[in-house]
């Protein structure tokens, strides 16, 4: 049921954002005399302070943050499956190894880390997809060697072993799979931070530059007329809100669904 | 009388675990012998190795453990413990294969049944995929899996237990191994359904003539399956011999023990 609803959101947030420009009423730079004006039938949303539409602007805008969080999420994901599956698998001194230095990630603020990247690599949105991957990679690793500890004793490990199956099969084929449930609810639980945190980068000024539309930019924009145009701020809140309340429904339907112990 | 050959020569074979630099030996250097075709029983209680004996013939290590193995374990005059681990996984499957005790965890859960044996058929025979899927039905046919066509794509979880060690002793034989080792086989399955795997490995040794390794803690299972028996104690083989011989006059008291822990009929009829 929860995932349904999740499925659902996902949907309806994805179809908004492929063809956004394409149901945007005005250009996300198109501006009118009319500044800061409140909810009309022209402006659904009322404008910003330089008179552009406040709806468009969120339609288009969700297209970066959501690209941002799925590439950087994607490959936290990829990159944390392989360290996951190195370091659980392996064992011995590459698990210490991998695991110490992605402590080590982990040890920093998530903002400190985001901030250190995008001041040494500078803000553009490549960067901020490296960023948010290196964030999450190390959570992402962690969820995959959990699992792979116990799996790789099971016995169908060792049944494979002793039919002559190599170690890289038996660990990408028969352990693997294994740890595909737990994957996919931490995905969807790291895309509701990720959108966070692209959003609360951008908000504080180091994410994609202007004038693309980006919702943590907006927010931040509105902040200093939240009094003139309430719309202005709450437009782009509740596009976060939302967005993030989608992944994190998936992520309960998902547990729901595939049985994973909950935390 | 021309001594058979023998496929299997372990001599001395030791094989301890170390934990927080504490040892403990659980084969205290035992030597037996398997010979081309022949089926050799080995009894005892849990704990006491054998199941530790078996595995070391194919070095398999449980995960994370210490496992250090020493002696020598000669299959057609290679020393086993002095290949590289390369060599060793060509081995395993093709000239020596085993199957365990437990069918319902011994398969991967997420392949079908027919991938789980095309995949080893590949890896040892280098045949195509169709080649390959050919060889899985008639291994599936050959275990006695009726309706093969339609339960090739099923997954483990749709077969029963019975069914399910079928299908892993369909993989073990998939390459027609020189030595088949068992390891409890039938343990984890219901008493008739026993009976029935018993009589598909008495079947299947002597359709692809391969020796047999039967380890068990059972003296019913072993009788009538096997020519030599060796019991195990505490890492020892304390007695071996041929299986009438062992039955009918046990040397060692352990032995006997055994002997009588087996249920009989006329023994209840005694105590009555």
């Amino acid at each position: 049921m929860l995932l349904l609803a999740g499925l659902c959101m996902l949907a309806a947030m994805v179809t908004v954002t492929l063809f956004g420009p394409l149901i945007a009423p005005y250009g996300a730079a198109a501006t009118s005399p009319d500044s800061l004006a409140g909810p009309s039938t022209a402006h659904w949303l009322g404008t910003d302070s330089i008179g552009r539409d406040v709806l468009s602007r969120l339609i288009v805008g969700g297209r970066t943050t959501l690209l941002i969080t799925f590439v950087a999420v994607s490959a936290a994901v990829a990159a944390g499956l392989v360290l996951g599956l190195l370091s659980g698998y392996v064992g011995g001194i590459v698990d210490e190894l991998v695991m110490r230095t992605l402590d080590i990630v982990f040890a920093f603020p998530v903002f400190l880390l985001a901030i250190a990247v995008v001041a040494a690599l500078g803000p553009t949105v490549p960067n901020l997809m490296l960023t948010i991957a290196i964030v999450y990679t190390p959570t992402m690793a962690r969820v995959v060697r959990g699992p792979v500890l116990s799996v790789k004793r099971w016995d169908h490990v060792e049944a494979a072993r002793s039919v002559g199956v190599g170690e890289f099969a038996i660990a990408t084929r028969h352990v693997l799979p294994m740890v595909v449930s737990p994957v996919l609810v931490q995905t969807s639980l790291t895309l509701a931070n990720s959108i966070f945190t692209v959003t609360a980068l951008s908000f504080l000024g180091i994410g994609p530059p202007p004038p693309d539309p980006n919702w943590g930019g907006m927010l931040s924009e509105a902040r200093q007329f939240m009094e003139l145009a309430p719309l202005t701020v709450i437009g782009p809140a509740a596009a976060i809100v939302f967005a993030t309340l989608t992944f994190i429904v998936l992520a309960n339907g998902l547990r729901e669904v595939l049985d994973v112990g909950g935390r | 009388m021309a001594q058979p050959e023998q496929l299997l020569e372990v001599r001395g074979l030791s094989a301890q675990f170390t934990r927080r630099g504490t040892t403990t030996r659980v084969v205290k250097g035992i030597s037996f012998d398997i010979a081309q075709g022949e089926a050799v029983g080995f009894v005892g209680e849990s704990g006491c190795g054998k199941s530790v004996t078996a595995r070391a013939i194919l070095r398999l290590a449980p995960e994370g453990s210490s496992l250090q193995l020493g002696g020598a374990i000669h299959f057609h005059g290679q020393d086993l413990l002095q290949l590289p681990e390369r060599a060793m996984r060509d081995i395993r499957g093709r000239r020596i294969a085993m199957v365990f005790q437990d069918p319902m965890t011994s398969l991967n859960p997420v392949m079908t049944v027919g991938a789980q044996i095309d995949d080893i058929v590949r890896r040892h025979t280098g045949a195509s995929a169709r080649q390959a899927r050919r060889r899985t039905m008639e291994l599936l046919g050959l275990v006695g899996i009726r309706d093969a066509e339609r339960r090739v794509d099923d997954f483990p979880h749709q077969f029963s237990g019975g069914m399910r060690q079928r299908v892993l002793i369909a993989i073990a034989v998939s390459c027609q191994p020189d030595l088949l080792i068992a390891d409890e086989p039938t343990t984890a399955l219901d008493v008739t359904v026993q009976a029935q795997i018993l009589r598909l490995l008495m079947r299947l040794r002597q359709e692809l003539g391969m020796a047999l390794l039967l380890i068990t803690h059972d003296f019913g299972v072993i009788a009538g399956m096997v020519e030599r028996v060796c019991v195990m104690l505490d890492g020892e083989i304390v007695e071996t011999g041929p299986v009438d011989a062992i039955f009918a006059s046990p040397q060692h008291s352990y032995t006997r023990a055994l002997l009588d822990a087996v249920p009989r009929l006329d023994a209840a009829a005694r105590s009555a």
